[in-house]
């Protein structure tokens, strides 16, 4: 299409930048108010900056200590849900696209099956399951509920199928074995669509809030989302310390998103469709 | 590793084993057993497979083909919420969940909020992604605007609106309102009218740019040729919108409005956060009314039961969903 200034493209152009600044408000809001004295947070008419700027609510919420808490179980559990994620389901995939044997396609068939079944209706009965396993308030409670992903498994025997089988056979020929294949010239021929479902994974995992809270009890084995949820209340009614919080515990996944937004795009829009 | 590689490239442009091995990796090929690489190939395709998928298979089968069952047998008993401590009860949960005029009106607010949000979380969708991609320029800006906020956490946009933005008077809609001339006062979150509204607002801010990027990919993937002999034609921008790209979005419009459908269905964490289901209920969704049963209630055998009533309404969405795309897929292979 032309790059010229219609009038029509304009217009185009004005209501684009109408609906940016719509959907940019509500976090410029948050961030002017994490910005103002405590005092000035609830004032009418509006003002976007208060008599001073100041950092006080973030020093207070630093200082408070279990956002950094927060933030390091948050990340632990993502980075590790994710590596598990795309092992187990990058393994099972090639298992299931590469290999012969007697049940592949029955099993295959009960993986897919599980596309179906969301995690939330599974909350009762795997929290019990939880409790009995003793790993209630426990990384790995939180972890492994969400690495085995019927979906993930899909997208990626699909994207082994349309892989040629040539460069593998040769390297049989050549006596490489079974792991070695898979480990030295399968995963890294897959790296984009591996970068897909990692970031697909991640994303879905540092933001997720039902399982998280549900598992965990224990305020200092909280994720980021959960934790400030929790002591939401104890903020009383000090704003500007609230969105503090709520800025700091919003910023890490849009700073990757601002340095990888191309990647994340495209994982995403891949993911998206493609685990359907 | 880089040398594995090159060899392998070699050996399979180079060696007539490429072609044996490819006929052996197809079906029932006579080859006698090690006589040949092609045999040894075979014999490779064959090896490991199950160990390749057990560990995948013992995770899912832990953590959900168990719970999946085990739920079953939980939603006949009446255990508390270690799952212990009741009696087998038949089907009395069940039934006792059909007669609940609370599973009834959080079933009902579940799907009125998916009817509330789904049109708009797919128009909004398409129209984003008609301006950006009309525009084609500053992609990064609308990207970044646009689908920011769907990488924030839901405890974040739901503190965020529940604190800033919806509060009486001095919340920001309130005084965005204001500041128009209008003098609302509006409860957005305590008045039973306005209630949902409010969540199909923040819902649609927060989530709109998932649908937005499916949309943006599909209409870079409509083929430019289209375009241009319809401007050979003659045909104007309108016309153009009417006749190939809005057809051309068609199957992606299909995908795109059963996937909202599913997650629509399955809201729990904005509603918990801003209005944990009030005011009186009224927002109160299936998912949170499975919370309050087996985890505030205790009663996890009663909660089973009412979450495999939310699993047979996901199934169905989710059968219909497959019915169509087959169809689809069979009239597009005619």
């Amino acid at each position: 299409m032309s790059p010229r200034w219609t009038l029509g493209r304009l217009t185009l152009l004005v209501i684009a930048l109408a609906l940016v600044a719509l959907w940019v408000l509500p976090i410029a809001w948050a961030v002017a108010t994490s910005l103002k004295p405590e005092s000035e947070t609830a004032k009418t008419p509006l003002e976007w900056i208060g008599s001073t700027l100041t950092l006080e609510a973030y020093r207070q919420v630093w200082k408070s200590g279990d956002l950094t808490q927060w933030l390091v179980n948050s990340a632990y559990t993502s980075v590790m849900t994710t590596a598990l994620t795309v092992v187990l389901c990058a393994m099972a995939a090639y298992g299931f696209s590469r290999t012969e044997f007697r049940g592949r396609k029955a099993l295959y068939g009960l993986v897919l099956a599980g596309i179906m079944v969301p995690p939330q209706v599974l909350i009762a009965p795997l929290f019990a399951e939880m409790v009995q396993l003793g790993l209630v308030d426990t990384y790995w409670g939180v972890i492994l509920p969400q690495v085995a992903v019927p979906a993930m498994v899909f997208i990626l025997v699909k994207f082994f199928d349309g892989v040629p089988r040539e460069l593998e056979e040769a390297a049989f020929v050549d006596g490489a074995g079974r792991w070695r294949v898979f480990w030295t010239i399968v995963m890294p021929l897959s790296r984009p669509v591996l970068a897909a479902v990692a970031i697909f994974t991640f994303i879905s995992t540092w933001n997720n809030f039902l399982w998280p809270f549900l598992v965990t009890t224990d305020p200092n084995g909280m994720t980021l989302p959960v934790g400030l949820v929790n002591v939401q209340s104890s903020y009383g009614l000090r704003y500007a310390q609230m969105m503090a919080s709520v800025v700091i515990a919003g910023l890490p996944l849009l700073i990757v998103f601002a340095l990888f937004q191309r990647q994340i795009v495209r994982g995403v829009a891949h993911t998206g469709l493609a685990g359907q | 590793m880089s040398a594995i590689r090159s060899a392998a490239g070699e050996a399979a442009v180079s060696a007539p084993a490429g072609a044996t091995v490819r006929t052996s990796a197809g079906p029932a090929v006579n080859t006698p057993a090690g006589a040949s690489p092609g045999a040894a190939v075979r014999r490779h395709w064959s090896e490991h497979g199950l160990v390749f998928i057990a560990p995948f298979l013992l995770v899912y089968g832990l953590f959900l083909l168990w719970p999946l069952l085990s739920g079953i047998g939980m939603s006949l008993r009446s255990d508390n919420i270690a799952g212990t401590g009741g009696e087998f009860i038949g089907l009395d949960n069940y039934a006792e969940a059909l007669q609940d005029a609370g599973v009834w009106s959080s079933l009902w607010n579940t799907v009125w909020f998916t009817v509330l949000s789904t049109v708009p979380l797919v128009v909004t969708g398409l129209v984003l992604a008609l301006l950006a991609h009309h525009l084609s320029c500053v992609q990064w800006l609308w990207r970044l605007s646009w689908f920011a906020p769907f990488l924030l956490p839901s405890g974040v946009v739901g503190l965020l609106f529940l604190w800033v933005i919806y509060p009486s008077d001095f919340g920001f809609a309130d005084q965005a309102l204001a500041s128009l001339g209008l003098h609302p006062g509006i409860g957005w979150l305590t008045d039973e009218r306005y209630a949902m509204l409010s969540i199909v607002l923040t819902t649609v801010w927060w989530t709109v740019g998932f649908n937005f990027l499916l949309y943006l990919a599909a209409l870079q993937a409509i083929p430019r040729h289209l375009y241009e002999a319809a401007a050979l034609d003659g045909a104007g921008p309108r016309h153009r919108l009417r006749h190939i790209t809005l057809p051309m979005l068609r199957t992606t419009t299909g995908v795109i409005v059963v996937l909202q459908i599913l997650a629509s269905l399955k809201i729990f964490d904005q509603v918990y956060i801003m209005t944990g289901g009030g005011p009186d209920d009224a927002t109160r969704p299936i998912l949170q009314y499975v919370y309050q049963a087996g985890f505030t209630g205790y009663r996890i055998g009663y909660a089973s039961a009412v979450s495999y009533v939310f699993f047979a309404l996901i199934l169905i969405v989710s059968l219909v969903h497959l019915r169509l795309s087959r169809r689809t897929r069979e009239e597009n292979a005619r």
